[in-house]
Protein backbone atom coordinates (compact mmCIF):
# COMPACT_ATOMS: atom_id res chain seq x y z
CA UNK A 1 0.00 0.00 0.00
CA UNK A 2 1.12 3.66 -0.65
CA UNK A 3 2.47 5.62 1.95
CA UNK A 4 -0.45 8.54 2.78
CA UNK A 5 2.44 9.91 5.06
CA UNK A 6 4.34 11.42 1.79
CA UNK A 7 1.97 14.28 2.57
CA UNK A 8 3.44 15.52 5.41
CA UNK A 9 4.95 19.06 3.32
CA UNK A 10 1.30 19.93 3.39
CA UNK A 11 1.65 20.53 7.28
CA UNK A 12 4.65 22.75 6.84
CA UNK A 13 1.96 26.28 6.30
CA UNK A 14 0.53 25.18 9.32
CA UNK A 15 3.10 24.82 11.40
CA UNK A 16 5.28 28.01 10.04
CA UNK A 17 1.89 30.13 11.06
CA UNK A 18 2.03 28.60 14.72
CA UNK A 19 5.54 28.78 14.85
CA UNK A 20 5.74 32.34 13.59
CA UNK A 21 2.65 33.78 15.31
CA UNK A 22 2.44 31.54 18.39
CA UNK A 23 5.13 29.94 19.40
CA UNK A 24 7.65 32.64 18.84
CA UNK A 25 5.23 35.13 20.86
CA UNK A 26 5.00 32.37 23.62
CA UNK A 27 8.98 32.60 23.43
CA UNK A 28 9.60 36.33 23.42
CA UNK A 29 6.97 36.51 26.49
CA UNK A 30 9.33 34.15 28.66
CA UNK A 31 11.79 36.06 27.56
CA UNK A 32 10.43 39.36 28.63
CA UNK A 33 9.35 37.70 32.15
CA UNK A 34 13.19 37.58 33.49
CA UNK A 35 12.91 41.48 33.39
CA UNK A 36 9.76 41.18 35.78
CA UNK A 37 10.28 38.28 37.78
CA UNK A 38 9.91 40.53 40.86
CA UNK A 39 6.25 40.89 40.23
CA UNK A 40 6.35 36.81 41.54
CA UNK A 41 6.98 37.51 45.12
CA UNK A 42 4.27 40.24 45.18
CA UNK A 43 1.14 39.54 47.57
CA UNK A 44 -0.95 40.37 44.53
CA UNK A 45 0.22 37.41 42.19
CA UNK A 46 0.09 35.28 45.19
CA UNK A 47 -3.33 35.76 45.93
CA UNK A 48 -4.41 35.35 42.13
CA UNK A 49 -2.26 32.02 41.90
CA UNK A 50 -4.52 30.76 45.11
CA UNK A 51 -7.78 32.24 43.71
CA UNK A 52 -6.86 30.78 39.68
CA UNK A 53 -6.21 27.26 41.19
CA UNK A 54 -8.42 26.77 44.13
CA UNK A 55 -11.62 28.66 41.71
CA UNK A 56 -10.77 26.02 38.75
CA UNK A 57 -10.66 23.38 41.39
CA UNK A 58 -13.93 23.86 42.41
CA UNK A 59 -15.62 24.80 39.82
CA UNK A 60 -14.01 21.20 38.00
CA UNK A 61 -15.53 19.15 41.25
CA UNK A 62 -18.67 20.78 41.30
CA UNK A 63 -19.03 20.42 37.30
CA UNK A 64 -18.33 16.89 37.84
CA UNK A 65 -20.72 16.61 40.25
CA UNK A 66 -23.47 17.58 38.57
CA UNK A 67 -22.59 16.05 35.57
CA UNK A 68 -22.51 12.99 36.93
CA UNK A 69 -25.90 13.18 38.53
CA UNK A 70 -27.55 14.29 35.13
CA UNK A 71 -25.77 11.46 33.51
CA UNK A 72 -27.28 8.97 35.65
CA UNK A 73 -31.10 9.99 35.21
CA UNK A 74 -30.86 10.86 31.76
CA UNK A 75 -29.46 7.48 31.48
CA UNK A 76 -31.26 5.20 33.54
CA UNK A 77 -34.34 7.25 34.34
CA UNK A 78 -34.69 7.90 30.46
CA UNK A 79 -37.81 10.56 29.91
CA UNK A 80 -39.46 11.95 27.35
CA UNK A 81 -37.47 15.34 26.68
CA UNK A 82 -34.59 14.40 28.35
CA UNK A 83 -31.99 14.38 25.79
CA UNK A 84 -33.54 17.86 24.37
CA UNK A 85 -32.24 18.87 27.94
CA UNK A 86 -28.55 17.63 27.71
CA UNK A 87 -28.84 19.54 24.08
CA UNK A 88 -29.99 22.87 25.80
CA UNK A 89 -27.28 22.67 28.29
CA UNK A 90 -25.00 22.05 25.02
CA UNK A 91 -25.39 25.16 23.37
CA UNK A 92 -23.60 27.31 26.59
CA UNK A 93 -20.64 25.77 24.84
CA UNK A 94 -21.55 27.49 21.85
CA UNK A 95 -22.37 31.02 23.17
CA UNK A 96 -19.57 33.36 25.03
CA UNK A 97 -18.85 32.37 28.91
CA UNK A 98 -19.45 35.37 29.96
CA UNK A 99 -23.44 35.31 28.74
CA UNK A 100 -24.06 33.05 32.29
CA UNK A 101 -21.90 35.43 34.55
CA UNK A 102 -24.60 38.02 33.24
CA UNK A 103 -27.44 36.09 33.89
CA UNK A 104 -26.66 35.51 37.26
CA UNK A 105 -26.37 38.82 37.87
CA UNK A 106 -29.84 39.24 37.02
CA UNK A 107 -30.88 36.64 39.18
CA UNK A 108 -28.43 37.00 42.22
CA UNK A 109 -27.21 40.42 42.05
CA UNK A 110 -27.46 43.10 44.40
CA UNK A 111 -30.50 44.76 42.15
CA UNK A 112 -31.73 41.03 40.96
CA UNK A 113 -34.62 38.84 41.12
CA UNK A 114 -33.87 36.96 44.61
CA UNK A 115 -32.62 40.52 46.15
CA UNK A 116 -36.24 42.15 44.86
CA UNK A 117 -38.46 39.16 46.14
CA UNK A 118 -36.61 39.42 49.41
CA UNK A 119 -36.75 42.79 49.65
CA UNK A 120 -40.45 42.70 48.86
CA UNK A 121 -40.98 40.28 51.67
CA UNK A 122 -38.71 41.41 54.32
CA UNK A 123 -38.79 45.44 53.50
CA UNK A 124 -36.03 47.34 52.06
CA UNK A 125 -32.62 46.91 52.96
CA UNK A 126 -28.84 46.19 51.50
CA UNK A 127 -28.89 42.98 49.66
CA UNK A 128 -29.46 39.86 51.67
CA UNK A 129 -27.80 37.45 48.87
CA UNK A 130 -24.81 38.27 47.82
CA UNK A 131 -22.45 35.55 47.46
CA UNK A 132 -22.32 36.26 43.92
CA UNK A 133 -19.53 39.06 44.42
CA UNK A 134 -17.35 36.56 45.91
CA UNK A 135 -15.22 33.75 44.54
CA UNK A 136 -18.49 31.46 45.08
CA UNK A 137 -20.12 33.03 42.03
CA UNK A 138 -17.51 32.97 39.73
CA UNK A 139 -17.13 29.00 40.71
CA UNK A 140 -21.57 28.76 40.25
CA UNK A 141 -21.13 30.64 36.61
CA UNK A 142 -17.85 28.11 35.85
CA UNK A 143 -20.10 24.98 37.13
CA UNK A 144 -23.05 25.71 34.56
CA UNK A 145 -20.55 26.58 31.95
CA UNK A 146 -18.55 23.70 31.97
CA UNK A 147 -21.04 21.21 32.94
CA UNK A 148 -21.56 19.91 29.49
CA UNK A 149 -18.13 18.83 29.15
CA UNK A 150 -18.27 16.56 31.12
CA UNK A 151 -21.88 15.06 30.53
CA UNK A 152 -20.94 14.95 26.58
CA UNK A 153 -18.35 11.40 27.55
CA UNK A 154 -20.12 10.54 30.56
CA UNK A 155 -23.62 10.30 28.74
CA UNK A 156 -21.55 8.23 25.47
CA UNK A 157 -20.23 5.55 28.29
CA UNK A 158 -23.15 5.10 30.28
CA UNK A 159 -25.17 4.63 26.89
CA UNK A 160 -22.73 1.85 26.18
CA UNK A 161 -22.89 -0.08 28.93
CA UNK A 162 -24.97 -3.54 28.12
CA UNK A 163 -28.60 -3.25 30.46
CA UNK A 164 -28.86 -6.75 30.14
CA UNK A 165 -25.69 -6.53 32.99
CA UNK A 166 -27.59 -4.09 35.23
CA UNK A 167 -30.65 -6.42 35.05
CA UNK A 168 -28.77 -9.72 35.77
CA UNK A 169 -26.91 -7.71 38.75
CA UNK A 170 -30.72 -6.69 40.26
CA UNK A 171 -32.09 -9.98 39.40
CA UNK A 172 -29.18 -11.47 41.73
CA UNK A 173 -30.32 -9.23 44.34
CA UNK A 174 -28.10 -6.12 43.87
CA UNK A 175 -29.66 -3.17 45.01
CA UNK A 176 -29.03 0.33 43.29
CA UNK A 177 -26.22 1.44 45.66
CA UNK A 178 -24.44 -1.71 45.01
CA UNK A 179 -25.14 -1.76 41.07
CA UNK A 180 -23.64 2.09 41.26
CA UNK A 181 -20.63 1.17 43.30
CA UNK A 182 -19.70 -2.04 41.20
CA UNK A 183 -21.33 -1.45 38.04
CA UNK A 184 -21.93 2.22 36.70
CA UNK A 185 -19.48 4.14 39.30
CA UNK A 186 -16.27 2.15 37.40
CA UNK A 187 -16.98 2.62 33.99
CA UNK A 188 -17.36 6.15 34.59
CA UNK A 189 -14.23 6.97 36.03
CA UNK A 190 -11.88 7.12 32.58
CA UNK A 191 -15.20 9.76 31.18
CA UNK A 192 -14.96 11.65 34.04
CA UNK A 193 -11.14 11.69 34.67
CA UNK A 194 -10.94 13.13 30.71
CA UNK A 195 -14.00 15.37 31.28
CA UNK A 196 -12.66 17.18 34.30
CA UNK A 197 -9.14 17.49 33.32
CA UNK A 198 -10.29 19.64 30.03
CA UNK A 199 -12.93 21.30 32.26
CA UNK A 200 -9.77 22.00 34.86
CA UNK A 201 -7.93 23.61 31.87
CA UNK A 202 -10.35 25.80 30.47
CA UNK A 203 -11.20 27.18 34.22
CA UNK A 204 -8.00 27.90 34.60
CA UNK A 205 -7.71 30.16 31.70
CA UNK A 206 -10.98 31.62 32.14
CA UNK A 207 -11.31 35.30 32.11
CA UNK A 208 -14.67 36.34 30.79
CA UNK A 209 -16.30 35.08 33.91
CA UNK A 210 -14.23 36.78 36.20
CA UNK A 211 -14.25 40.00 34.42
CA UNK A 212 -18.18 40.45 34.18
CA UNK A 213 -18.70 39.71 37.56
CA UNK A 214 -16.41 42.03 38.82
CA UNK A 215 -16.06 40.60 42.40
CA UNK A 216 -13.71 43.02 44.30
CA UNK A 217 -10.70 41.03 45.68
CA UNK A 218 -11.61 37.91 43.14
CA UNK A 219 -8.77 38.31 40.53
CA UNK A 220 -7.39 35.15 38.79
CA UNK A 221 -4.13 35.14 36.73
CA UNK A 222 -5.65 35.77 33.24
CA UNK A 223 -7.20 38.69 35.19
CA UNK A 224 -3.98 40.31 36.69
CA UNK A 225 -2.44 39.78 33.22
CA UNK A 226 -4.82 41.85 31.53
CA UNK A 227 -4.16 44.68 34.41
CA UNK A 228 -0.82 44.60 34.12
CA UNK A 229 -0.48 45.03 30.42
CA UNK A 230 -3.00 46.81 29.23
CA UNK A 231 -4.10 49.37 32.72
CA UNK A 232 -0.64 49.69 34.03
CA UNK A 233 1.71 48.98 30.91
CA UNK A 234 3.87 47.31 32.60
CA UNK A 235 4.79 44.15 29.87
CA UNK A 236 7.57 42.35 32.08
CA UNK A 237 5.37 42.03 35.28
CA UNK A 238 2.39 40.73 32.82
CA UNK A 239 4.81 38.59 30.56
CA UNK A 240 6.43 36.81 34.39
CA UNK A 241 2.60 36.07 35.27
CA UNK A 242 1.40 34.82 32.03
CA UNK A 243 4.26 32.51 31.85
CA UNK A 244 3.72 30.96 35.39
CA UNK A 245 -0.33 30.71 33.44
CA UNK A 246 0.97 29.39 30.35
CA UNK A 247 3.35 26.78 32.24
CA UNK A 248 0.58 25.57 34.27
CA UNK A 249 -2.31 25.36 31.36
CA UNK A 250 0.65 23.72 29.05
CA UNK A 251 1.24 20.68 31.70
CA UNK A 252 -2.05 19.86 32.34
CA UNK A 253 -2.80 19.92 28.27
CA UNK A 254 -0.07 17.49 28.45
CA UNK A 255 -1.40 15.28 31.26
CA UNK A 256 -4.90 15.40 29.42
CA UNK A 257 -3.42 14.28 26.06
CA UNK A 258 -1.91 11.48 27.86
CA UNK A 259 -5.06 10.50 29.56
CA UNK A 260 -6.89 10.57 26.62
CA UNK A 261 -4.22 8.47 24.57
CA UNK A 262 -4.55 6.10 27.31
CA UNK A 263 -8.11 5.76 27.59
CA UNK A 264 -8.10 5.38 23.35
CA UNK A 265 -5.20 2.70 23.90
CA UNK A 266 -7.87 0.69 26.79
CA UNK A 267 -10.90 0.68 24.01
CA UNK A 268 -8.84 -1.03 21.54
CA UNK A 269 -6.90 -3.15 24.09
CA UNK B 1 -33.53 -1.29 36.65
CA UNK B 2 -31.80 1.17 39.19
CA UNK B 3 -35.02 2.77 39.93
CA UNK B 4 -38.25 1.50 40.84
CA UNK B 5 -41.56 3.66 39.37
CA UNK B 6 -42.07 6.10 41.62
CA UNK B 7 -38.31 6.38 42.37
CA UNK B 8 -38.13 6.91 38.90
CA UNK B 9 -40.69 9.84 39.05
CA UNK B 10 -38.50 11.28 41.71
CA UNK B 11 -35.57 11.68 40.27
CA UNK B 12 -37.24 12.70 37.10
CA UNK B 13 -38.81 15.96 39.11
CA UNK B 14 -35.74 16.70 40.98
CA UNK B 15 -33.53 16.44 37.79
CA UNK B 16 -36.03 18.87 36.41
CA UNK B 17 -36.25 21.44 38.72
CA UNK B 18 -32.53 21.21 38.64
CA UNK B 19 -31.98 22.11 35.24
CA UNK B 20 -34.46 24.55 34.67
CA UNK B 21 -32.92 26.60 37.43
CA UNK B 22 -29.46 26.25 36.03
CA UNK B 23 -30.01 26.43 32.80
CA UNK B 24 -33.39 27.65 31.79
CA UNK B 25 -33.18 30.22 34.00
CA UNK B 26 -30.15 32.59 33.05
CA UNK B 27 -31.43 32.46 29.32
CA UNK B 28 -34.83 33.34 30.45
CA UNK B 29 -33.67 36.04 32.65
CA UNK B 30 -31.28 37.21 29.87
CA UNK B 31 -34.19 37.67 27.42
CA UNK B 32 -36.96 39.13 29.90
CA UNK B 33 -34.07 41.62 30.56
CA UNK B 34 -33.49 42.79 26.98
CA UNK B 35 -37.12 43.64 26.89
CA UNK B 36 -37.81 45.44 30.29
CA UNK B 37 -38.33 48.89 30.34
CA UNK B 38 -36.98 48.80 33.71
CA UNK B 39 -35.82 46.04 36.26
CA UNK B 40 -35.60 47.55 40.22
CA UNK B 41 -37.78 44.91 41.95
CA UNK B 42 -38.83 41.35 41.27
CA UNK B 43 -40.59 41.43 37.99
CA UNK B 44 -39.78 43.74 35.38
CA UNK B 45 -41.48 46.90 34.62
CA UNK B 46 -43.12 46.85 31.13
CA UNK B 47 -41.80 45.49 28.05
CA UNK B 48 -40.24 47.58 25.69
CA UNK B 49 -38.52 47.25 22.00
CA UNK B 50 -36.40 50.68 22.50
CA UNK B 51 -32.88 48.55 23.83
CA UNK B 52 -33.00 46.48 20.54
CA UNK B 53 -34.13 49.84 18.87
CA UNK B 54 -31.65 51.59 20.08
CA UNK B 55 -28.54 49.04 18.77
CA UNK B 56 -29.07 49.90 15.02
CA UNK B 57 -26.81 52.70 14.41
CA UNK B 58 -23.47 53.60 16.14
CA UNK B 59 -21.03 51.60 18.01
CA UNK B 60 -23.22 48.44 18.56
CA UNK B 61 -24.24 48.00 14.69
CA UNK B 62 -20.22 48.60 14.26
CA UNK B 63 -19.52 45.79 16.78
CA UNK B 64 -21.40 43.44 14.53
CA UNK B 65 -20.09 43.50 11.83
CA UNK B 66 -16.94 43.68 13.28
CA UNK B 67 -17.55 40.33 15.07
CA UNK B 68 -18.94 38.73 12.27
CA UNK B 69 -16.37 40.16 9.91
CA UNK B 70 -13.12 38.73 12.15
CA UNK B 71 -15.35 35.16 12.68
CA UNK B 72 -15.55 34.53 9.20
CA UNK B 73 -11.94 35.74 8.47
CA UNK B 74 -10.16 33.86 11.02
CA UNK B 75 -12.53 30.61 10.85
CA UNK B 76 -11.65 30.57 7.40
CA UNK B 77 -8.00 30.59 7.88
CA UNK B 78 -8.18 28.32 10.67
CA UNK B 79 -10.12 25.98 8.39
CA UNK B 80 -7.74 26.49 5.98
CA UNK B 81 -4.36 25.73 8.04
CA UNK B 82 -6.19 22.89 10.24
CA UNK B 83 -6.66 20.94 6.44
CA UNK B 84 -3.70 21.50 5.41
CA UNK B 85 -1.85 19.88 9.08
CA UNK B 86 -4.67 17.31 9.24
CA UNK B 87 -4.69 15.89 5.31
CA UNK B 88 -0.51 16.27 5.72
CA UNK B 89 0.36 14.46 9.24
CA UNK B 90 -2.80 11.35 7.98
CA UNK B 91 -1.52 8.29 7.71
CA UNK B 92 1.71 8.57 10.25
CA UNK B 93 2.76 5.87 12.20
CA UNK B 94 0.89 5.88 15.61
CA UNK B 95 3.40 7.58 17.31
CA UNK B 96 4.00 10.30 15.21
CA UNK B 97 0.10 10.91 15.01
CA UNK B 98 0.16 11.31 18.84
CA UNK B 99 3.20 13.85 18.63
CA UNK B 100 1.63 15.91 15.78
CA UNK B 101 -2.05 16.22 17.76
CA UNK B 102 0.24 17.34 20.23
CA UNK B 103 1.38 20.00 18.49
CA UNK B 104 -1.60 21.10 16.98
CA UNK B 105 -3.96 20.83 19.58
CA UNK B 106 -1.61 23.07 22.22
CA UNK B 107 -3.16 26.09 20.90
CA UNK B 108 -6.10 25.45 22.33
CA UNK B 109 -4.59 25.22 25.82
CA UNK B 110 -2.76 28.34 25.78
CA UNK B 111 -4.40 30.75 28.29
CA UNK B 112 -5.90 33.52 25.31
CA UNK B 113 -5.15 36.04 27.21
CA UNK B 114 -1.34 35.21 26.96
CA UNK B 115 -1.93 34.73 23.27
CA UNK B 116 -2.99 38.28 23.03
CA UNK B 117 0.06 39.36 24.91
CA UNK B 118 2.37 37.53 23.10
CA UNK B 119 0.88 39.29 19.88
CA UNK B 120 1.38 42.22 21.58
CA UNK B 121 5.20 41.86 22.44
CA UNK B 122 5.96 40.35 19.22
CA UNK B 123 4.34 42.60 16.76
CA UNK B 124 4.52 46.19 18.36
CA UNK B 125 7.33 46.63 16.57
CA UNK B 126 9.15 46.43 12.50
CA UNK B 127 10.04 44.61 10.95
CA UNK B 128 6.22 42.97 11.20
CA UNK B 129 3.93 46.17 13.15
CA UNK B 130 0.57 44.72 13.62
CA UNK B 131 -0.22 46.30 16.70
CA UNK B 132 -3.02 48.62 16.16
CA UNK B 133 -4.23 46.53 12.89
CA UNK B 134 -7.39 44.28 12.40
CA UNK B 135 -5.03 42.39 11.02
CA UNK B 136 -3.84 41.50 15.06
CA UNK B 137 -7.61 40.74 15.97
CA UNK B 138 -8.15 38.49 13.93
CA UNK B 139 -4.74 36.37 13.98
CA UNK B 140 -5.65 36.58 17.61
CA UNK B 141 -9.07 34.67 16.61
CA UNK B 142 -7.81 32.78 14.14
CA UNK B 143 -4.85 31.13 16.51
CA UNK B 144 -7.66 30.77 19.31
CA UNK B 145 -10.38 28.36 16.69
CA UNK B 146 -7.28 26.55 15.07
CA UNK B 147 -6.83 23.50 17.40
CA UNK B 148 -10.78 22.96 17.01
CA UNK B 149 -10.54 23.45 13.11
CA UNK B 150 -7.84 21.07 13.25
CA UNK B 151 -9.65 18.65 15.50
CA UNK B 152 -12.55 18.72 13.21
CA UNK B 153 -10.96 18.19 10.26
CA UNK B 154 -9.11 15.25 11.69
CA UNK B 155 -12.14 13.50 13.41
CA UNK B 156 -13.77 13.84 9.50
CA UNK B 157 -10.94 11.85 7.60
CA UNK B 158 -10.45 9.27 10.11
CA UNK B 159 -14.34 8.40 10.08
CA UNK B 160 -14.36 8.77 5.61
CA UNK B 161 -14.76 4.82 4.31
CA UNK B 162 -12.15 2.65 4.37
CA UNK B 163 -10.03 1.90 0.65
CA UNK B 164 -12.46 4.49 -1.18
CA UNK B 165 -9.82 6.63 -2.05
CA UNK B 166 -7.17 3.63 -2.73
CA UNK B 167 -10.55 2.87 -5.12
CA UNK B 168 -10.69 6.21 -6.67
CA UNK B 169 -6.93 6.11 -7.72
CA UNK B 170 -7.00 2.11 -8.96
CA UNK B 171 -9.79 4.02 -11.59
CA UNK B 172 -7.49 6.92 -12.54
CA UNK B 173 -7.71 9.92 -10.37
CA UNK B 174 -5.08 11.73 -9.32
CA UNK B 175 -4.69 13.01 -6.08
CA UNK B 176 -6.20 16.56 -6.77
CA UNK B 177 -9.26 14.75 -8.57
CA UNK B 178 -9.53 12.21 -5.90
CA UNK B 179 -8.91 15.18 -3.25
CA UNK B 180 -11.27 17.31 -5.12
CA UNK B 181 -13.89 14.21 -6.55
CA UNK B 182 -13.86 12.09 -3.48
CA UNK B 183 -12.17 13.49 -0.05
CA UNK B 184 -13.50 16.52 -0.18
CA UNK B 185 -17.05 15.96 -0.79
CA UNK B 186 -17.24 13.49 2.21
CA UNK B 187 -15.60 15.48 4.47
CA UNK B 188 -17.99 18.87 3.91
CA UNK B 189 -20.44 17.58 6.87
CA UNK B 190 -17.15 17.69 9.40
CA UNK B 191 -16.03 20.75 7.50
CA UNK B 192 -19.25 22.77 8.12
CA UNK B 193 -19.16 21.26 11.71
CA UNK B 194 -15.92 22.25 12.58
CA UNK B 195 -16.77 26.04 10.97
CA UNK B 196 -19.64 26.60 13.07
CA UNK B 197 -17.98 25.74 16.18
CA UNK B 198 -14.76 28.26 15.08
CA UNK B 199 -17.14 30.73 14.19
CA UNK B 200 -19.38 30.43 17.51
CA UNK B 201 -16.23 30.49 19.73
CA UNK B 202 -14.70 33.57 17.56
CA UNK B 203 -17.82 35.41 18.19
CA UNK B 204 -17.82 34.88 21.64
CA UNK B 205 -13.97 35.47 21.96
CA UNK B 206 -13.42 38.35 24.94
CA UNK B 207 -10.13 37.92 26.11
CA UNK B 208 -7.66 37.72 23.66
CA UNK B 209 -9.52 40.10 21.67
CA UNK B 210 -9.85 43.13 24.86
CA UNK B 211 -5.91 42.70 24.58
CA UNK B 212 -5.22 43.76 21.01
CA UNK B 213 -7.86 45.27 19.39
CA UNK B 214 -7.45 49.12 17.75
CA UNK B 215 -9.77 51.56 18.26
CA UNK B 216 -12.71 51.08 15.91
CA UNK B 217 -12.64 47.50 15.85
CA UNK B 218 -14.85 46.90 19.36
CA UNK B 219 -16.46 43.18 18.81
CA UNK B 220 -19.58 42.39 20.47
CA UNK B 221 -18.49 41.23 23.63
CA UNK B 222 -15.90 43.82 24.39
CA UNK B 223 -19.19 46.31 23.50
CA UNK B 224 -20.93 44.39 25.72
CA UNK B 225 -18.88 44.83 28.98
CA UNK B 226 -18.47 47.82 27.77
CA UNK B 227 -22.75 48.61 28.52
CA UNK B 228 -22.33 46.53 31.40
CA UNK B 229 -19.46 48.29 33.35
CA UNK B 230 -21.54 51.32 32.59
CA UNK B 231 -24.37 50.28 34.12
CA UNK B 232 -26.61 49.41 31.44
CA UNK B 233 -27.15 46.44 31.85
CA UNK B 234 -30.18 46.12 29.84
CA UNK B 235 -28.91 47.19 26.80
CA UNK B 236 -26.24 44.97 27.36
CA UNK B 237 -28.71 42.10 27.83
CA UNK B 238 -30.05 43.19 24.49
CA UNK B 239 -26.90 42.97 22.94
CA UNK B 240 -26.34 39.50 23.91
CA UNK B 241 -29.37 38.22 22.63
CA UNK B 242 -28.00 39.70 19.04
CA UNK B 243 -24.93 37.55 19.61
CA UNK B 244 -26.95 34.33 20.61
CA UNK B 245 -29.10 34.99 17.56
CA UNK B 246 -26.15 36.01 15.24
CA UNK B 247 -24.28 32.69 16.48
CA UNK B 248 -27.30 30.75 15.66
CA UNK B 249 -28.01 32.15 12.46
CA UNK B 250 -24.50 31.60 11.40
CA UNK B 251 -24.56 27.62 12.71
CA UNK B 252 -27.43 27.48 11.33
CA UNK B 253 -26.87 28.15 7.64
CA UNK B 254 -23.62 26.02 7.95
CA UNK B 255 -25.81 23.31 9.23
CA UNK B 256 -27.64 23.34 5.61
Amino acid sequence: MRKRGAGLGLAGPPALVLGLTLAYPLALILGTARRGAGVLASGAFLAALLHTVAIALAATAGAMSLALVFALVLAFAPFPGGRACARVAETTIALPSFLIALALTFAYGSAGVVNGALAALFGPGGPRVDFLYSAWGVILAEITIYMPFVLRPLLATFDAIDRAQIEIAAGLGAGAGVILRRVILPAAVPALLAGGSLCLLLTLNEFGVVLFIGAKGVITLPVLVYDKAIQEFDYPAACAIASVNIGLALALFATYRLLLGRLAHDAVH
Amino acid sequence: MLFTERERHLVVAVFLGLFALIYGVPYALILAASLARAWNGVLPSGLTGAHFAALAGGADAASLSASLATAAMASLGALLLGLLAALGTRGLPRRGQAACDLLFFAPSAVPTVSIGLGLLVAFSRKPVLLNGTIGIVILAHLLIVFAYAYGGVRTGLARLPDGIEAMAESLGAGPWARFRRVTLPLLAPHLRGAAGLAVAMSMGELAATAMVYPPGWATLPLRIFALSDRGAVLDAAALTVVLASATFCVLGLLRK
